[in-house]
Protein backbone atom coordinates (compact mmCIF):
# COMPACT_ATOMS: atom_id res chain seq x y z
CA UNK A 1 0.00 0.00 0.00
CA UNK A 2 2.91 2.47 0.88
CA UNK A 3 4.68 2.07 -2.36
CA UNK A 4 1.30 2.59 -4.33
CA UNK A 5 0.89 5.69 -2.99
CA UNK A 6 4.08 6.92 -2.51
CA UNK A 7 4.53 6.64 -6.73
CA UNK A 8 1.21 8.06 -7.17
CA UNK A 9 0.48 11.41 -5.56
CA UNK A 10 -2.65 11.86 -3.45
CA UNK A 11 -4.05 13.47 -1.29
CA UNK A 12 -6.05 12.82 1.78
CA UNK A 13 -7.27 13.65 5.76
CA UNK A 14 -4.71 13.29 8.89
CA UNK A 15 -6.16 11.02 10.94
CA UNK A 16 -3.61 11.51 13.88
CA UNK A 17 -0.12 12.87 14.52
CA UNK A 18 2.76 13.73 16.58
CA UNK A 19 5.94 15.63 16.75
CA UNK A 20 9.00 13.42 17.10
CA UNK A 21 11.30 15.48 19.67
CA UNK A 22 13.60 11.90 20.79
CA UNK A 23 14.58 10.22 17.17
CA UNK A 24 15.76 7.04 16.29
CA UNK A 25 19.24 7.28 15.50
CA UNK A 26 19.06 7.65 11.73
CA UNK A 27 16.76 10.22 11.81
CA UNK A 28 18.44 12.13 15.01
CA UNK A 29 19.55 15.26 12.28
CA UNK A 30 15.87 15.08 11.12
CA UNK A 31 14.41 16.12 14.88
CA UNK A 32 12.04 17.66 15.61
CA UNK A 33 10.00 16.63 12.84
CA UNK A 34 6.31 15.66 12.18
CA UNK A 35 5.06 12.27 11.58
CA UNK A 36 1.36 11.24 10.75
CA UNK A 37 -1.20 8.93 9.20
CA UNK A 38 -3.27 10.17 6.76
CA UNK A 39 -6.85 9.16 5.57
CA UNK A 40 -6.03 8.52 2.02
CA UNK A 41 -9.08 9.84 -0.39
CA UNK A 42 -8.49 6.69 -2.36
CA UNK A 43 -9.04 4.59 0.89
CA UNK A 44 -6.77 3.00 3.17
CA UNK A 45 -3.89 5.06 5.14
CA UNK A 46 -0.33 6.10 5.08
CA UNK A 47 1.98 6.85 7.59
CA UNK A 48 4.15 9.71 6.54
CA UNK A 49 6.10 12.62 7.11
CA UNK A 50 5.13 16.03 7.10
CA UNK A 51 6.87 18.67 5.01
CA UNK A 52 6.03 23.03 5.62
CA UNK A 53 3.15 23.63 8.39
CA UNK A 54 2.29 21.66 11.18
CA UNK A 55 -1.28 19.82 10.43
CA UNK A 56 -3.43 18.75 12.80
CA UNK A 57 -6.18 15.92 13.02
CA UNK A 58 -8.91 16.51 10.18
CA UNK A 59 -6.59 19.10 8.39
CA UNK A 60 -6.74 17.85 4.48
CA UNK A 61 -2.95 17.06 3.00
CA UNK A 62 -1.94 16.47 -0.05
CA UNK A 63 1.01 14.66 -1.44
CA UNK A 64 4.65 16.55 -2.09
CA UNK A 65 7.52 14.47 -2.33
CA UNK A 66 9.01 11.43 -1.87
CA UNK A 67 12.40 11.36 -0.11
CA UNK A 68 15.04 8.48 0.14
CA UNK A 69 11.41 6.05 0.28
CA UNK A 70 9.57 8.17 2.46
CA UNK A 71 6.27 9.86 1.60
CA UNK A 72 6.03 13.67 2.64
CA UNK A 73 2.84 15.25 2.80
CA UNK A 74 1.86 18.98 3.16
CA UNK A 75 -1.08 20.61 4.53
CA UNK A 76 -3.63 21.33 1.17
CA UNK B 1 -6.62 -28.95 29.49
CA UNK B 2 -6.05 -29.40 33.62
CA UNK B 3 -5.53 -27.01 35.49
CA UNK B 4 -1.71 -25.20 36.35
CA UNK B 5 -0.08 -23.22 39.20
CA UNK B 6 2.36 -21.04 39.79
CA UNK B 7 4.52 -22.67 42.31
CA UNK B 8 7.59 -20.23 42.48
CA UNK B 9 8.87 -17.01 41.16
CA UNK B 10 12.11 -14.78 41.48
CA UNK B 11 12.67 -11.18 40.22
CA UNK B 12 16.07 -9.52 40.09
CA UNK B 13 15.98 -5.33 40.82
CA UNK B 14 15.07 -3.45 37.76
CA UNK B 15 17.17 -0.52 36.78
CA UNK B 16 20.21 0.67 34.49
CA UNK B 17 22.18 -2.15 36.13
CA UNK B 18 25.70 -1.60 34.59
CA UNK B 19 28.03 -4.04 36.24
CA UNK B 20 25.45 -6.76 35.45
CA UNK B 21 25.21 -8.85 31.92
CA UNK B 22 22.21 -10.17 30.57
CA UNK B 23 23.23 -13.85 31.61
CA UNK B 24 24.03 -13.15 35.26
CA UNK B 25 20.45 -11.57 35.50
CA UNK B 26 18.61 -14.36 33.81
CA UNK B 27 20.31 -16.62 35.80
CA UNK B 28 19.76 -14.61 39.24
CA UNK B 29 15.61 -14.56 38.47
CA UNK B 30 15.80 -18.38 37.31
CA UNK B 31 17.79 -19.65 40.26
CA UNK B 32 15.76 -17.54 43.09
CA UNK B 33 12.65 -19.00 41.22
CA UNK B 34 13.90 -22.30 41.62
CA UNK B 35 14.76 -21.46 45.45
CA UNK B 36 11.09 -20.38 45.99
CA UNK B 37 9.45 -23.43 44.22
CA UNK B 38 12.11 -25.76 46.48
CA UNK B 39 12.75 -27.15 42.40
CA UNK B 40 16.31 -28.13 41.34
CA UNK B 41 17.64 -27.69 37.85
CA UNK B 42 17.38 -31.63 37.28
CA UNK B 43 13.24 -30.92 37.74
CA UNK B 44 12.76 -28.76 35.49
CA UNK B 45 11.32 -30.13 32.10
CA UNK B 46 11.70 -27.36 29.90
CA UNK B 47 12.89 -23.86 29.76
CA UNK B 48 10.65 -21.05 27.93
CA UNK B 49 12.26 -17.74 27.70
CA UNK B 50 11.07 -14.69 26.66
CA UNK B 51 13.92 -12.12 25.06
CA UNK B 52 12.72 -9.15 22.71
CA UNK B 53 16.18 -8.16 21.42
CA UNK B 54 19.55 -9.59 22.84
CA UNK B 55 21.15 -10.04 19.71
CA UNK B 56 20.64 -6.40 18.56
CA UNK B 57 21.39 -5.10 22.06
CA UNK B 58 24.06 -7.47 23.39
CA UNK B 59 25.12 -9.72 20.39
CA UNK B 60 24.36 -13.01 21.67
CA UNK B 61 21.92 -15.10 19.96
CA UNK B 62 20.94 -18.59 21.10
CA UNK B 63 19.84 -17.42 24.38
CA UNK B 64 17.36 -19.85 25.71
CA UNK B 65 20.19 -23.04 26.03
CA UNK B 66 22.81 -20.31 27.27
CA UNK B 67 20.67 -19.33 30.24
CA UNK B 68 19.41 -22.49 31.07
CA UNK B 69 22.79 -24.32 30.90
CA UNK B 70 24.26 -21.58 33.41
CA UNK B 71 21.60 -22.43 35.63
CA UNK B 72 22.21 -26.18 35.58
CA UNK B 73 19.61 -27.29 33.18
CA UNK B 74 20.81 -29.28 30.18
CA UNK B 75 19.39 -31.96 28.25
CA UNK B 76 15.58 -30.74 28.05
CA UNK B 77 13.80 -28.36 25.70
CA UNK B 78 15.59 -24.68 26.02
CA UNK B 79 13.35 -21.83 23.88
CA UNK B 80 13.36 -18.69 23.11
CA UNK B 81 10.32 -16.78 22.24
CA UNK B 82 10.03 -13.32 20.64
CA UNK B 83 6.57 -11.22 20.54
CA UNK B 84 8.55 -7.73 21.21
CA UNK B 85 7.53 -6.36 24.88
CA UNK B 86 4.87 -9.36 25.00
CA UNK B 87 7.96 -11.65 24.35
CA UNK B 88 7.84 -13.28 28.27
CA UNK B 89 3.92 -13.32 28.13
CA UNK B 90 3.96 -15.63 25.37
CA UNK B 91 6.53 -17.89 26.65
CA UNK B 92 4.65 -18.15 29.29
CA UNK B 93 1.08 -18.86 27.43
CA UNK B 94 2.98 -21.80 25.28
CA UNK B 95 4.46 -22.87 28.41
CA UNK B 96 1.16 -22.93 30.44
CA UNK B 97 -0.58 -24.59 27.64
CA UNK B 98 2.12 -27.30 27.12
CA UNK B 99 1.85 -28.48 30.58
CA UNK B 100 -1.57 -27.99 30.44
CA UNK B 101 -1.52 -30.18 27.77
CA UNK B 102 0.24 -32.83 29.75
CA UNK B 103 3.43 -32.43 28.09
CA UNK B 104 5.55 -31.87 31.22
CA UNK B 105 4.95 -31.03 34.55
CA UNK B 106 7.54 -28.73 36.02
CA UNK B 107 8.42 -25.97 33.88
CA UNK B 108 10.45 -22.70 34.05
CA UNK B 109 9.47 -19.44 31.90
CA UNK B 110 11.65 -17.08 32.21
CA UNK B 111 12.26 -13.49 30.52
CA UNK B 112 15.34 -10.85 30.50
CA UNK B 113 16.42 -7.86 29.12
CA UNK B 114 19.64 -5.83 28.78
CA UNK B 115 19.09 -2.25 27.47
CA UNK B 116 21.58 0.07 28.93
CA UNK B 117 24.37 -1.02 27.00
CA UNK B 118 23.63 1.04 24.01
CA UNK B 119 23.12 4.68 23.81
CA UNK B 120 19.41 5.96 23.76
CA UNK B 121 19.29 6.41 20.01
CA UNK B 122 20.03 3.06 19.37
CA UNK B 123 17.58 1.50 22.09
CA UNK B 124 14.93 3.73 20.46
CA UNK B 125 16.41 2.33 16.84
CA UNK B 126 16.27 -1.05 18.65
CA UNK B 127 12.57 -0.84 19.66
CA UNK B 128 11.35 0.78 16.75
CA UNK B 129 12.52 -2.57 15.00
CA UNK B 130 9.22 -4.17 16.73
CA UNK B 131 6.89 -2.15 14.54
CA UNK B 132 6.72 -2.02 10.74
CA UNK B 133 9.74 -1.47 9.15
CA UNK B 134 9.14 -0.97 5.53
CA UNK B 135 6.09 1.65 6.28
CA UNK B 136 5.82 3.56 9.52
CA UNK B 137 9.74 2.55 10.37
CA UNK B 138 11.01 3.84 7.59
CA UNK B 139 9.29 7.13 7.74
CA UNK B 140 11.13 7.61 11.30
CA UNK B 141 8.60 6.30 13.92
CA UNK B 142 9.97 5.61 17.39
CA UNK B 143 7.63 4.08 19.63
CA UNK B 144 6.96 6.92 22.10
CA UNK B 145 5.70 8.66 18.20
CA UNK B 146 3.23 5.65 17.75
CA UNK B 147 1.61 5.98 20.83
CA UNK B 148 1.67 9.49 20.69
CA UNK B 149 -0.33 9.07 17.78
CA UNK B 150 -2.97 7.08 19.31
CA UNK B 151 -2.87 9.72 22.64
CA UNK B 152 -3.50 12.37 20.20
CA UNK B 153 -6.80 10.07 18.81
CA UNK B 154 -7.84 8.64 22.04
CA UNK B 155 -8.28 12.63 22.86
CA UNK B 156 -9.67 13.40 19.71
CA UNK B 157 -12.12 11.09 20.08
CA UNK B 158 -12.53 10.90 23.30
CA UNK B 159 -11.72 14.20 25.54
CA UNK B 160 -8.94 12.08 27.31
CA UNK B 161 -6.37 14.93 28.58
CA UNK B 162 -2.38 15.25 29.28
CA UNK B 163 -3.38 15.54 32.71
CA UNK B 164 -5.15 12.21 33.16
CA UNK B 165 -2.29 10.45 31.26
CA UNK B 166 0.02 12.37 33.99
CA UNK B 167 -2.49 11.10 36.30
CA UNK B 168 -1.12 7.73 35.77
CA UNK B 169 2.50 8.60 36.12
CA UNK B 170 2.21 10.53 39.36
CA UNK B 171 -0.06 6.83 40.60
CA UNK B 172 2.42 4.77 39.10
CA UNK B 173 5.62 6.68 40.65
CA UNK B 174 3.50 6.74 43.71
CA UNK B 175 3.61 2.78 44.01
CA UNK B 176 7.13 2.43 42.45
CA UNK B 177 8.45 4.43 45.47
CA UNK B 178 6.87 1.34 47.92
CA UNK B 179 8.63 -1.38 45.56
CA UNK B 180 12.69 -2.28 46.54
CA UNK B 181 12.96 -4.06 43.33
CA UNK B 182 11.57 -0.73 41.50
CA UNK B 183 14.33 0.96 38.76
CA UNK B 184 13.07 4.50 39.46
CA UNK B 185 11.35 4.49 43.44
CA UNK B 186 11.22 8.42 43.48
CA UNK B 187 7.56 10.38 43.74
CA UNK B 188 6.84 12.96 41.03
CA UNK B 189 3.85 15.77 41.38
CA UNK B 190 1.36 16.30 38.77
CA UNK B 191 3.22 19.81 37.80
CA UNK B 192 6.43 17.76 37.22
CA UNK B 193 4.81 15.12 34.62
CA UNK B 194 3.09 17.37 32.99
CA UNK B 195 6.50 20.09 32.51
CA UNK B 196 9.02 16.68 31.34
CA UNK B 197 10.78 17.05 28.38
CA UNK B 198 8.40 16.21 25.17
CA UNK B 199 9.46 13.09 23.83
CA UNK B 200 6.82 12.87 20.71
CA UNK B 201 4.29 15.41 21.27
CA UNK B 202 1.83 15.03 23.72
CA UNK B 203 3.96 12.66 25.05
CA UNK B 204 7.04 13.91 27.89
CA UNK B 205 9.44 11.67 29.48
CA UNK B 206 6.98 11.41 32.11
CA UNK B 207 4.72 9.42 30.16
CA UNK B 208 7.26 7.01 28.41
CA UNK B 209 8.79 3.70 30.60
CA UNK B 210 11.86 3.67 31.55
CA UNK B 211 14.84 1.78 29.78
CA UNK B 212 15.39 -0.86 31.90
CA UNK B 213 17.92 -4.22 32.81
CA UNK B 214 16.12 -6.94 34.46
CA UNK B 215 15.07 -10.54 34.42
CA UNK B 216 12.14 -12.48 36.27
CA UNK B 217 10.78 -16.15 36.25
CA UNK B 218 8.22 -18.39 37.43
CA UNK B 219 7.88 -22.17 38.23
CA UNK B 220 4.53 -23.62 36.96
CA UNK B 221 3.26 -27.15 37.11
CA UNK B 222 -0.09 -28.98 37.13
CA UNK B 223 -2.52 -27.51 40.23
CA UNK B 224 -2.69 -31.30 41.62
CA UNK B 225 1.41 -31.67 41.88
CA UNK B 226 1.81 -28.10 43.49
CA UNK B 227 1.70 -29.15 46.83
CA UNK B 228 4.43 -31.33 46.63
CA UNK B 229 6.14 -28.29 46.20
CA UNK B 230 5.00 -25.04 47.70
CA UNK B 231 2.96 -24.43 50.45
CA UNK B 232 1.17 -21.20 48.58
CA UNK B 233 0.41 -22.18 44.48
CA UNK B 234 -1.17 -19.37 42.61
CA UNK B 235 -3.76 -20.95 40.22
CA UNK B 236 -3.73 -19.70 36.20
CA UNK B 237 -7.32 -19.64 36.27
CA UNK B 238 -7.00 -18.09 32.65
CA UNK B 239 -4.55 -17.30 29.63
CA UNK B 240 -5.07 -16.20 26.52
CA UNK B 241 -2.78 -14.88 23.61
CA UNK B 242 -3.40 -13.00 20.23
CA UNK B 243 -2.73 -11.31 17.61
CA UNK B 244 -3.14 -8.40 15.44
CA UNK B 245 -1.58 -5.92 12.00
CA UNK B 246 1.96 -4.67 13.56
CA UNK B 247 1.48 -1.52 11.44
CA UNK B 248 -0.69 0.96 13.30
CA UNK B 249 -2.12 2.39 9.66
CA UNK B 250 -3.48 -0.81 9.25
CA UNK B 251 -6.09 -0.84 11.82
CA UNK B 252 -9.18 0.14 12.16
CA UNK B 253 -9.30 2.61 15.24
CA UNK B 254 -6.02 3.00 17.24
CA UNK B 255 -7.48 3.93 20.21
CA UNK B 256 -8.34 0.42 21.13
CA UNK B 257 -6.18 -3.49 21.01
CA UNK B 258 -8.23 -4.90 19.34
CA UNK B 259 -5.76 -8.03 20.42
CA UNK B 260 -6.48 -7.27 23.93
CA UNK B 261 -9.92 -6.85 24.06
CA UNK B 262 -10.01 -10.64 22.32
CA UNK B 263 -7.12 -11.70 24.95
CA UNK B 264 -9.49 -10.98 27.59
CA UNK B 265 -12.35 -11.95 26.75
CA UNK B 266 -10.86 -16.02 26.07
CA UNK B 267 -8.96 -15.42 29.34
CA UNK B 268 -12.47 -14.44 31.30
CA UNK B 269 -14.03 -17.35 29.26
CA UNK B 270 -11.64 -19.46 30.72
CA UNK B 271 -11.46 -18.29 34.30
CA UNK B 272 -15.48 -18.57 34.04
CA UNK B 273 -14.87 -14.90 35.10
CA UNK B 274 -16.48 -11.65 34.28
CA UNK B 275 -14.36 -7.71 34.22
CA UNK B 276 -16.00 -7.11 37.81
CA UNK B 277 -14.56 -10.27 39.39
CA UNK B 278 -11.00 -8.80 39.02
CA UNK B 279 -9.66 -6.94 41.84
CA UNK B 280 -6.92 -5.81 40.66
CA UNK B 281 -3.82 -5.68 37.88
CA UNK B 282 -1.40 -5.37 36.28
CA UNK B 283 -1.24 -3.82 32.99
CA UNK B 284 1.14 -2.76 30.40
CA UNK B 285 1.95 0.97 30.81
CA UNK B 286 4.79 0.96 28.47
CA UNK B 287 3.45 4.38 27.64
CA UNK B 288 0.42 6.27 30.41
CA UNK B 289 -2.32 5.88 27.30
CA UNK B 290 -1.85 2.41 26.92
CA UNK B 291 -3.04 2.31 31.07
CA UNK B 292 -5.81 4.00 30.12
CA UNK B 293 -6.75 2.16 26.60
CA UNK B 294 -6.00 -1.19 28.71
CA UNK B 295 -8.59 -0.01 31.63
CA UNK B 296 -11.39 0.51 28.91
CA UNK B 297 -9.90 -3.12 26.69
CA UNK B 298 -10.26 -4.70 29.83
CA UNK B 299 -14.08 -4.03 30.41
CA UNK B 300 -13.17 -2.25 33.82
CA UNK B 301 -14.82 0.61 32.19
CA UNK B 302 -16.89 2.00 29.17
CA UNK B 303 -14.88 3.06 26.22
CA UNK B 304 -13.25 6.70 26.51
CA UNK B 305 -13.60 7.10 30.48
CA UNK B 306 -10.30 5.62 30.88
CA UNK B 307 -8.58 8.53 31.83
CA UNK B 308 -11.26 9.50 34.23
CA UNK B 309 -11.08 6.16 35.87
CA UNK B 310 -7.09 7.17 36.98
CA UNK B 311 -8.12 10.74 37.56
CA UNK B 312 -10.98 9.65 40.13
CA UNK B 313 -8.64 7.48 41.81
CA UNK B 314 -10.24 4.33 40.98
CA UNK B 315 -7.07 2.70 39.87
CA UNK B 316 -5.07 3.80 43.20
CA UNK B 317 -3.67 1.55 45.87
CA UNK B 318 -6.36 2.36 48.02
CA UNK B 319 -8.60 2.70 45.27
CA UNK B 320 -11.73 -0.06 44.39
CA UNK B 321 -9.41 -1.83 41.92
CA UNK B 322 -5.97 -1.28 42.29
CA UNK B 323 -3.74 -1.37 38.97
CA UNK B 324 -0.19 -1.53 38.91
CA UNK B 325 0.74 -2.07 42.53
CA UNK B 326 4.16 -2.67 41.49
CA UNK B 327 5.14 0.74 39.67
CA UNK B 328 4.41 -0.25 36.64
CA UNK B 329 6.51 -0.34 33.68
CA UNK B 330 6.33 3.22 34.33
CA UNK B 331 8.49 3.57 37.54
CA UNK B 332 9.15 -0.26 38.09
CA UNK B 333 10.97 -0.48 34.98
CA UNK B 334 10.64 -1.71 31.44
CA UNK B 335 13.11 -4.00 30.44
CA UNK B 336 11.26 -5.43 27.30
CA UNK B 337 11.71 -9.31 27.56
CA UNK B 338 11.33 -9.66 31.27
CA UNK B 339 7.83 -7.80 31.56
CA UNK B 340 5.15 -9.90 30.90
CA UNK B 341 6.50 -12.56 33.34
CA UNK B 342 7.47 -9.84 35.62
CA UNK B 343 4.16 -8.74 35.94
CA UNK B 344 3.15 -12.46 36.43
CA UNK B 345 5.50 -12.28 39.90
CA UNK B 346 3.79 -8.88 41.07
CA UNK B 347 0.31 -10.29 40.62
CA UNK B 348 1.54 -13.74 42.80
CA UNK B 349 3.37 -11.72 45.50
CA UNK B 350 0.15 -9.48 45.91
CA UNK B 351 -2.55 -12.69 46.32
CA UNK B 352 0.31 -14.44 48.75
CA UNK B 353 0.39 -11.27 50.87
CA UNK B 354 4.20 -10.44 49.96
CA UNK B 355 3.78 -7.50 48.67
CA UNK B 356 4.92 -5.31 51.95
CA UNK B 357 4.13 -1.43 51.82
CA UNK B 358 2.16 -1.91 48.55
CA UNK B 359 0.12 -5.09 49.63
CA UNK B 360 -3.29 -4.42 49.14
CA UNK B 361 -6.18 -6.29 51.25
CA UNK B 362 -8.46 -7.59 48.31
CA UNK B 363 -6.04 -9.67 46.53
CA UNK B 364 -7.91 -12.96 45.92
CA UNK B 365 -8.13 -12.68 42.07
CA UNK B 366 -5.77 -10.28 39.61
CA UNK B 367 -4.55 -10.16 36.31
CA UNK B 368 -2.14 -9.56 34.30
CA UNK B 369 -1.81 -7.49 30.50
CA UNK B 370 1.36 -7.96 28.65
CA UNK B 371 1.20 -5.78 25.19
CA UNK B 372 3.94 -6.94 22.35
CA UNK B 373 4.64 -3.38 20.06
CA UNK B 374 2.13 -0.84 19.17
CA UNK B 375 -0.89 -3.86 19.89
CA UNK B 376 -0.05 -6.44 17.74
CA UNK B 377 0.39 -9.21 20.63
CA UNK B 378 -1.56 -9.43 23.60
CA UNK B 379 -1.52 -11.75 26.58
CA UNK B 380 -4.02 -11.97 29.26
CA UNK B 381 -3.67 -13.87 32.38
CA UNK B 382 -6.17 -14.25 35.41
CA UNK B 383 -4.66 -15.74 38.66
CA UNK B 384 -6.52 -16.30 41.46
CA UNK B 385 -5.93 -17.78 45.28
CA UNK B 386 -5.68 -21.16 44.85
Amino acid sequence: MSEEATANPRSGVIYTETVIYAAPEQFVADAPYQLAIVTLNGGGRLTARISGDRVAIGDAVEFAEDRNGIPFFRKK
Amino acid sequence: MRPVAVIGVGKTAFGALQDRDLRSLAVEAGEKCMKDARVSPSQVEAFYLGNFAGPSFVGQNHLAPYIAGAMGITGVPATRFEAACASSGSALFHAVSAVGAGLYDVVMVGGVEKMTSQSTPKVTEILAGAGDMLGEGRAGATFPALFAMIARRHMYQYGTTREQMAAVAVKNHLNGSKNPQAHMRKVITLEQALAGKMIADPLTVYDCSLISDGAAAVMIAPLERAGEFTGKPVKILGIAQTSDMVALDEKDDITTFRAVVEAGKKAYKMAGLSPRDIEFAEVHDCFTIAEIIAGEDLGFVQKGEGGLYVQQGCTALNGPRPINTSGGLKSKGHPVGATGVGQICDVVIQIRGEAGERQIPRNSIGLAQNLGGSGATAVVTILGAA
